[in-house]
């Protein structure tokens, strides 16, 4: 069982590679159960009445994509399903093309969803926290225009959009700052709007305590786990799922390290007593 | 002049936005407003001089021939690349000053700045963060080790999180009876969350919160001027 | 040809991708370039995006628009411009009265949404009567939420020694930090795995076909 603790680490990068690689060619379908926080999420959007608007903010980029796009997508999906008309922001500038990845992907399977009248793309704008605050003020001030330069008064998605007001729930996917955070500070805690989303596993530990009994955020979908169990939950399989016999055996992996790593320190550590006591 | 108008310039906006929070009728909370707008196209510039500032930085290196300088020639061309094909023909979405690089687009399948973000930045995005999974799993075999109640703790906690995370901890112990369900491990993970994880996060939260409310005031007032640089 | 820059588009997509993962035998020229590329074409990126959905709609087209109507805009364009003189050494102080205002605002809006969403509102949920709730788990949970917040929040006085009582609370405050540690240990790992399965599913599955869409 001992291994030596100068093992060169590229053959632990080689397993990893493999515990990755093989599940994804040979898939066992390992089940998927839904947590709490992702039940959250899916009743939102199931709760909201057909035809209002809500705003998805993809506030990522690529880094981040195997995690947030397949949970973007499947959320994005569920409103469309909902006849739910869709405002995209992005507070990072690579989520404008993320989002315009997810709406092209979903073009064949609802032909019928007319741009500028059931989704229409904002674009990107700086400032975080600031320009979000601004939103709430004057959305026109800071959107005078789609991402394709068509005046906002000229789009009839957003005919009476003038403020939070006239949202029912923003929905952020957040890699990091600015994201989630800001959009619950600013949008529920000063506008009282729900404010839902998902995030990456990294911060996911920091962002839960905003889910609570006051609702700051209405629940929250963690990662790739986060993904594949709304997936799950608006029936539709996707690159989440597909991965999440990987993601086990990868862990699983992990904790044998973990579980060699503390033997041989404990072995290690004996044999030093048993040599101090010689 | 240099550093006392600024420091005037920072009380005075600070104080009208949490002013205008508290009367938000005119004219605080109309110049709130139009200060938050501003910030949006500031920032803009401050971005702008970000890209300019990295590229002077580059410039430098190789005028001086740095240890590596040759590659930081690559720097400066893929960034030239990218911003005369955004300029020249535009994005997805946006015209360039040579129109809309219909020609282009229909011959290689999109515009040029959409095809080298498509098929260059964003696999080398999604690559260079990707490494960190081979390193992750090399430092938990070198590192994790339970050596104090505090180290057992965090190790117990992550490898209940992780199993639990995935689909092998429903199936491990998924036959339990109900009776027995809170020692199901996607609960177990479940309930670290939503309890002692919170815990911790949110009395960290709380200790940062208050820092940067420190931070803030200190700002305002004129205590904290370390952003105005040296003289 | 469309085709062929299609097939191309993911052989570089490959080509890169095993240029970065090179790295993880040792450091390399391949790596090294690939690294550049990215940092290159990040910058660009960001570059043309500030121009095109920043400057252009909030700036330039008000501003050629309707200039009497917006003719305010001109101070944030200058104060921009004056932001850019940074660049310049010799009258890089200019550059403080656009910061002074950036870091005024931040401040004043830092200073109200932390204390709300992060101070008071944070409070407010661990302020819960722990005894409600239905079952012995829930009521466990939220023991341990209550009692881990407040001892956490002791933990991060550092004005007051850790010693006796005070100093009980702390070191329970800190087994609370490490659990919460572990988790995201925990989280963290799944997400750093998750981003390798997406650049697997790419190789495997758009690269060599081997995996079903």
């Amino acid at each position: 069982m001992a291994i030596n603790k100068n093992i060169d680490r590229r053959w632990i990068f080689l397993l990893i590679f493999f515990c990755v690689a093989l599940p994804l060619i040979f898939i066992v379908g390992l089940p998927i159960e839904t947590t709490e926080n992702a039940r959250l999420v899916h009743d939102l959007v199931q709760n909201t009445p057909s035809g209002s608007t809500v705003i998805i903010s993809f506030d990522y980029d690529p880094g981040s994509k195997p995690e947030l796009h397949p949970m973007a997508k499947a959320v994005v999906k569920n409103c469309f399903q909902r006849d739910i008309k869709i405002m995209v922001t992005a507070l990072w500038p690579m989520g404008v093309q993320m989002a315009a990845d997810i709406f092209s992907q979903l073009e064949p399977e609802f032909p019928d969803k007319a741009y500028g009248i059931d989704y229409v793309n904002m674009g990107y704008k700086a400032g975080g926290m600031v320009t979000i605050q601004a939103m709430g003020k004057n959305f026109r001030e800071v959107f005078p225009s789609d991402v394709n330069g068509t005046p906002i008064k000229e789009l009839p998605i957003l005919n009476g959009v003038e403020n939070y007001n006239n949202i029912s729930f923003v929905c952020s996917f957040s890699a990091g700052d600015p994201g989630i955070k800001q959009w619950v500070q600013i949008v529920h805690d000063t506008y009282g709007k729900p404010v839902t989303g998902g995030v990456t596993g990294v911060s996911a530990p920091g962002i839960l305590p905003y889910v609570n009994e006051q609702k700051q955020l209405n629940g929250l979908l963690a990662g790739l786990k986060g993904a594949a169990e709304y997936e799950f939950l608006v029936k539709s399989p996707g690159t989440a799922t597909a991965g999440m016999d990987a993601q086990s055996l990868a862990h699983l992996l992990i904790i044998i390290f973990i579980a060699i790593g503390n033997i041989n320190y404990w072995r290690n550590k004996k044999n030093a007593a048993n040599a101090g006591g010689e | 002049m240099k550093r006392k108008l600024p420091l005037i310039i920072t009380f005075c906006v600070g104080i009208i936005i949490i002013i205008s929070e508290f009367i938000p009728h005119k004219p605080f909370g109309q110049i709130s407003g139009e200060l938050e707008i501003w910030f949006l196209i500031i920032s803009g510039f401050a971005i702008l001089l970000g890209q300019l500032s990295l590229l002077k930085v580059n410039f430098l290196k190789i005028k001086f021939k740095q240890k590596n300088w040759p590659f930081f020639v690559v720097t400066l061309v893929s960034f030239a690349i990218m911003v005369t094909v955004g300029i020249f023909w535009g994005t997805e979405s946006n015209h360039g000053i040579l129109g809309n690089g219909e020609g282009v687009a229909s011959l290689i399948g999109s515009k040029p700045f959409d095809y080298l973000f498509n098929n260059v930045y964003q696999h080398l995005s999604a690559t260079m963060f990707s490494l960190l999974a081979f390193f992750i799993a090399s430092a938990a075999y070198r590192a994790f080790i339970a050596r104090t109640v505090e180290s057992n703790l965090l190790l117990i906690a992550a490898v209940l999180v992780m199993l639990g995370n995935t689909s092998l901890g429903s199936f491990l112990t998924g036959w339990l009876p109900q009776s027995l369900s809170f020692l199901h491990l996607p609960n177990i993970a479940e309930f670290i969350m939503k309890y002692p994880n919170t815990a911790g996060q949110r009395a960290i939260m709380i200790g940062a919160g208050l820092g940067l409310i420190g931070s803030s005031l200190r700002i305002i007032l004129g205590i904290e001027r370390s952003y105005l640089g040296g003289e | 040809m469309v085709h062929f820059f299609n097939i191309l588009g993911i052989w570089l997509g490959a080509l890169f991708t095993f240029a970065i993962f090179s790295f993880l035998y040792k450091d390399n020229p391949f790596y090294k370039i690939a690294e550049q590329i990215f940092v290159g074409l990040s910058a660009g990126y960001w570059f043309v995006y500030t121009i095109y959905f920043i400057l252009i709609p909030n700036l330039f087209t008000p501003l050629t628009s309707d200039f009497s109507a917006n003719w305010i805009k001109l101070i944030p364009a200058a104060l921009g411009v004056m932001m850019l003189l940074r660049l310049i050494p010799s009258i890089d102080w200019i550059s403080r009265f656009p910061v002074a205002l950036i870091i005024g605002t931040t401040s004043g809006i830092y200073f109200l949404r932390y204390l709300k969403s992060d101070v008071i509102n944070q409070l407010t949920a661990t302020m819960i009567n722990p005894f409600t709730g239905g079952n012995w788990v829930v009521v466990i949970g939220q023991l341990l939420l209550v009692v881990g917040t407040i001892t956490g929040v002791i933990y991060f006085y550092f004005s007051k020694k850790h010693e006796g009582a005070f100093g009980v609370s702390a070191k329970i405050g800190i087994y609370f930090l490490m659990v919460s540690f572990g988790a995201a240990f925990g989280y963290t790992a799944m997400a750093r795995i998750s981003l390798l399965i997406g650049r697997l599913q790419f190789l495997l599955g758009d690269w060599l076909g081997i995996l079903s869409p």
